[in-house]
């Protein structure tokens, strides 16, 4: 369109912006990527080489023998952002189609009750949370990082879900009511089928919420190293001597990777579906 | 349906069904999640406030009632690490919505390869925060790190400069790594946004000869103003919060120029094992947060009526 056209020096004001703005983006990956290249010898080297002849891929498959349990790291972090999101939407979906389509007593205060475990976060309660797990019996097991990681991230959830279910048109799950369908067939039938792209959506943000930040429920409340996942793994590399900097990273790269991939090819889902839903108002 | 003669019998059915169990449906479908959620934050929670009243470490508790709190506000550390923690989330959250909305205004810029660089800022976002702070340990370091090595290559530094090993220094750069972890999702969100913006608008101030500043000024910021402001207010919660990144780059440290509230909490009960004092700077960062959200929703709730949202 006419309005959209730049002149030459705009565009090149505008290229050399998102490229100064991309370059503080992707400098660390960059800089991680080119430390899993070096040689040691090259990493402590003085005076200081961004780049050097005997770059190799060794480190890509020295830090398997150096960490066996490297690849369990990975699917381990896979598997517990996974259960985290399954389990957050079975309690956010009920909940959003509540705050979003009925009336009921206390529903403002309830909600404020769920958006303010917003200003919680695991470190806060980290020792009463501790013993909870230990009543239920959970530490050291893979539940022990999936049940704080479900009910920090519940109220987000029903936030960003709500919005979605509002714009869907009441008339369809009248029509079913009418028909005499109960209001669960209809939730299920009706509302959560024409609701799929913003589950997607509220999915991946919580997937991403969930894979983020493993840290610290990982290394207070579990301490089998089979069930770590790849952030508390990484400590591995830190030896008493000195710290394999490059394998080290080329775990952490290769770790993220599969996960990295998918969600750059759901950006352009998740910018779309942020604009229809809870953006909005 | 087809039954004439009781037309008004299902209208009749339908409002004593909805009357009767509307409200009980709609708690039944929120119990789960609140009862879940009342076990795992609200219990913790309340332990939290009773354990601020006790001497609780790892041999046992006895109650000491407000000592405490007493010792908490006695001395000057304690305000002095509050305002440190205002100040680091009013930096860092001026500097994420900031970037953000540059970085979301380029990213919107109708020019080839947008689709690839809207790709190319996810990283941060969607990595674990743990790992991105590995890489940022590695590009402070003084010795052998990039950031260091570079400057001296450029001319700009003489020798190695440890980032993390001064006061300052160590905290503006955890405001930096910070701030790199937050700035992909106010990006997007802003992003989505901008893109919500009915186009209309632009191409009626288009045609009234508004250059593309004045439509930035008085077209794009109005209309996403709401989702700046509520996206100010999570993002200042969080930030205040932020624990992985201050932990992992300095651990609060050096002599304590890093330490913002949640670590000084969290210092206190893991570190020392000082379950009672710790849960008294729990509280405290509740109170303190609370506080600050009501205010905040007071003058979001001002902005949306300025700009017309219901």
């Amino acid at each position: 369109m006419l309005m959209d056209r730049y002149t030459l020096l705009q565009k090149i004001g505008i290229y050399a912006a998102i490229a100064l703005f991309l370059t503080f983006i992707l400098l660390p990956f960059a800089e991680m990527f080119r430390t899993s290249l070096s040689p040691m010898s090259h990493l402590f080297s003085q005076p200081y080489k961004i780049w050097g002849d005997n770059f190799s891929f060794q480190a890509y498959s020295d830090m398997w023998v150096k960490v066996p349990l490297l690849g369990r790291y990975i699917w381990n972090s896979i598997y517990i952002a996974t259960m985290v999101t399954v389990i957050t939407m079975v309690f956010v979906i009920p909940a959003a189609y509540a705050y979003a389509r009925l009336d009921f007593p206390f529903k403002a205060m309830s909600l404020g009750i769920f958006l303010s475990v917003n200003m919680f976060t695991g470190a806060v309660l980290l020792i009463p949370l501790y013993r909870v797990m230990r009543t239920l019996n959970l530490l050291n097991t893979y539940w022990a990082m999936i049940v704080p990681g479900v009910a920090f991230l519940i109220p987000t959830g029903i936030w960003l879900l709500r919005g979605y279910l509002e714009k869907i048109p009441k008339e369809l799950e009248e029509a079913a009511y009418v028909d005499g369908a109960s209001r669960l067939y209809t939730l299920r039938r009706v509302v959560l089928p024409l609701a799929t792209p913003g589950l997607i959506v509220v999915g991946t943000s919580i997937y991403i919420g969930a894979y983020a930040q493993q840290y610290l429920f990982a290394v207070t409340f579990n301490q089998v190293a089979e069930l770590q996942p790849l952030p508390a793994g990484l400590n591995q590399f830190i030896g008493y001597q000195t710290v394999e900097w490059n394998q080290m990273m080329a775990a952490a790269l290769t770790g993220v990777l599969p996960v990295m991939v998918v969600f750059l090819f759901l950006q352009k889902y998740l910018v779309a579906g942020l604009t229809a839903g809870a953006v909005k108002e | 349906m087809a039954d004439v003669t009781s037309t008004a019998a299902p209208a009749a059915a339908k409002a004593s069904r909805k009357g009767l169990s509307e409200g009980w449906f709609a708690w039944a479908l929120i119990a789960p999640a609140l009862v879940f959620i009342g076990v795992i934050v609200a219990w913790p929670l309340v332990e939290t406030v009773r354990l601020s009243f006790t001497d609780a470490d790892l041999g046992g508790e006895n109650w000491v009632g407000l000592a405490n709190y007493e010792k908490m506000l006695s001395g000057a550390k304690f305000f002095e690490i509050v305002g440190r923690t205002f100040f680091w989330m009013v930096l860092s959250v001026g500097l994420k919505l900031i970037v953000g909305l540059i970085g979301a205004t380029l990213l919107n810029a109708a020019v080839p390869g947008r689709a690839l660089f809207r790709m190319m800022i996810m990283p941060p976002w969607v990595i674990p925060i743990a790992i991105g702070c590995i890489g940022w340990l590695w590009l402070y370091n003084g010795q052998f790190g990039f950031l260091s090595g570079m400057s001296q290559r450029l001319g700009l530094l003489d020798g190695p400069f440890e980032f993390l090993a001064y006061k300052n220094s160590a905290f503006y750069s955890a405001i930096v790594t910070d701030v790199w972890v937050g700035t992909p999702m106010v990006s997007l969100f802003f992003l989505a946004a901008m893109q919500g913006v009915n186009r209309d608008l632009y191409e009626a101030a288009w045609v009234d000869g508004a250059g593309r500043w004045y439509r930035f000024r008085r077209i794009t910021i109005p209309q996403i103003m709401p989702v700046i402001v509520s996206m100010a207010l999570l993002s200042a919660i969080w930030t205040f919060n932020s624990f992985e990144i201050i932990y992992i780059l300095t651990q609060g440290g050096p002599r304590g120029g890093t330490t913002t509230m949640i670590i000084d909490t969290y210092k206190t009960a893991i570190g020392n094992y000082k379950f009672g004092e710790g849960a008294a700077r729990a509280v405290a960062i509740v109170v303190i947060l609370g506080v600050f959200s009501l205010l905040y929703l007071k003058v979001l709730d001002r902005v949306n009526k300025h700009y017309g949202v219901k």
